[in-house]
């Protein structure tokens, strides 16, 4: 079973809750999408392309000096369950773990350190990516933007003069950047105002998905922005921009819980406790309930209803609640029903410990 | 759960109401949410990847003079139609200008103006064997059916063993 206590953060550090605005924005993630001269991109390459990918970067890896104590995990090599808890983990994303439509490929692999991390024949040949807690942008960036640097020193990248950083999916070509802040906004949604606010993302330029990325689904009010285009705009006017949007946003929510404090707040309280109720007392939760549940409180520890519980145990609660984390932790893959025995026990036990 | 308003639906959006002092839950059908006019798109993020899919099926025709395989992978415009990815990075310019109008579309421009790559210089890399990167080439060259292709690539591979 893969021990992620071998990696030099455990693979959670973006689970602290450091960051700026981290009640309302989870944490930040940005990636740049990167292809190596000389071989097919991933879909098209053959098996043994891919592991000769591997080899190549395995070496680069080795000598990065931007990324220290790093764990190089063959994800192909890796049982379904393990695969999951990576992808729970925000470690790998769903293509690399194999887990869409379309098995894991051969040569699938990640190179993880502290807070970032190297995606290996996922759809592009290397996908970088630097993960913090929190609304923080510019740091995620200046470590990702080191590592680019480095790793392009050691391997030659696939650019285009016209194009700039080529990749498989043309909506990727140009700077290959993408990035995510990973927002909670309930209080838009219950005064119903998170459909123009969406909408308007859209407009400008930016997308939302769910917390898993594309095609999945919004849950627990849990809301993942990003920038769609990559091409014709610079890295710091992409991120610029982003910033700016989700700043805005930021806003719109804090005035959103300020208007349901003000014209239903007992109601508010009411239902927020409830909540709380449900997750220290029941004994079985389902996965779609317990963010639902989650989100509830979250929004009272924001609005400083329900004190004495950190915004860390609260994010520690969103990932390990998850299928495969609760397996991991009973050794054992679990049934769905035992899943959520499990997971009602987990929350119950965790609140009655880290809540005051 | 049927929708409570029209108690035919299936019920896909739960309401949350706050009116005066009292709260109240509907479960709406998507019809009855639109009517009641709540973005009905909320609960499932649309896939992008469909949107640009159907971009490139509706509106990417062959630029005239463009070579129907990429001699690198063997990929075609039909391939890049069907999965949305393109095969190797020589597909950017054998379909240069096919792929030209589609950025312009998709990202409303097509030059990348953000950070300048500079390959390191061959000596400062790993060797690379190239008698297995021409394998790999010819045995796609084969499977696409591109025999002259296949025959120079064969030619090369010897030259190299």
């Amino acid at each position: 079973m893969l021990d992620l206590s071998l990696l030099p953060d455990g693979g959670a550090s973006w689970l602290d809750a450091s960051g700026e605005h981290a009640d309302i924005v989870i944490s930040t993630r940005i990636r740049l999408a990167r292809n190596l001269e000389g071989y097919a991109f991933t879909p098209r390459a053959r098996d043994g392309e891919r592991l000769r990918i591997l080899t190549q970067v395995r070496e680069a890896f080795a000598s990065l000096r931007s990324i220290e104590d790093g764990v190089l995990i063959r994800v192909d090599e890796l049982a379904p369950e393990d695969r999951l808890l990576l992808h729970e983990r925000h470690l790998v994303s769903k293509e690399l773990a194999g887990l869409n439509d379309q098995p894991v490929r051969t040569g699938a692999a990640v190179y993880l350190s502290r807070g970032v991390g190297i995606m290996v024949n996922e759809e592009d040949h290397l996908r970088l990516q630097a993960l913090h807690s929190g609304f923080h942008i510019p740091d995620a960036f200046g470590v990702i933007e080191r590592l680019d640097a480095e790793l392009g020193n050691k391997v030659p990248y696939a650019f285009h003069n016209e194009f700039g950083y080529l990749t498989a999916c043309p909506t990727n070509v140009g700077t290959g950047l993408r990035a995510s802040v990973l927002i909670h906004l309930p209080g838009l949604v219950l005064t119903k105002e998170i459909g123009k606010v969406l909408a308007g993302l859209q407009q400008v330029g930016l997308t939302y998905r769910g917390m898993y990325g594309e095609g999945s689904e919004v849950v627990g009010n849990f809301f993942q922005i990003s920038n769609q285009t990559t091409l014709g705009r610079s890295e710091g006017e992409l991120l610029d921009y982003l910033v700016r949007v989700v700043r805005h946003v930021i806003e719109r929510e804090e005035e959103a819980r300020r208007v349901l404090l003000r014209d239903a707040g007992y109601i508010m309280e009411d239902k927020l406790w409830r909540a709380f109720g449900t997750l220290r007392y029941a004994r079985s939760l389902s996965f779609e309930e317990a963010m639902n549940y989650l989100s509830g409180v979250r929004l009272a520890v924001g609005l400083k209803l329900i004190s004495g519980l950190s915004v860390y145990t609260l994010n520690k609660l969103l990932i390990f609640s998850q299928l495969a984390h609760l397996g991991h932790a009973e050794g054992r893959a679990l049934t769905e029903s035992e899943a959520n025995v499990a997971r009602a026990r987990y929350v119950r036990e965790t609140l009655a410990t880290e809540a005051e | 759960m049927v929708c409570d308003l029209c108690k035919g639906g299936e019920a896909v959006i739960q309401l949350t109401e706050i009116e005066g002092s009292g709260v109240r839950q509907l479960h709406l059908c998507e019809k009855c949410a639109a009517e009641r006019g709540v973005e009905t798109t909320l609960t499932a993020a649309k896939p992008q990847i469909n949107n640009f899919l159907q971009t490139i099926h509706e509106q990417m025709p062959a630029a005239k003079g463009e070579p129907v395989h990429c001699s690198f992978c063997q990929g075609t415009l039909a391939d890049f139609r069907a999965t949305g990815r393109l095969g190797c990075a020589h597909c950017y310019e054998t379909f240069e200008s096919s792929l030209r109008d589609l950025l312009r579309r998709v990202h409303g421009n097509s030059r990348h103006i953000g950070r300048r790559y500079v390959a390191p210089l061959p000596t400062e890399l790993p060797h690379v064997s190239s008698a297995t990167e021409l394998r790999d080439r010819l045995k796609r060259a084969i499977e696409a059916e591109q025999f002259e292709l296949a025959a120079d690539i064969r030619d090369k591979l010897r030259g190299i063993e």
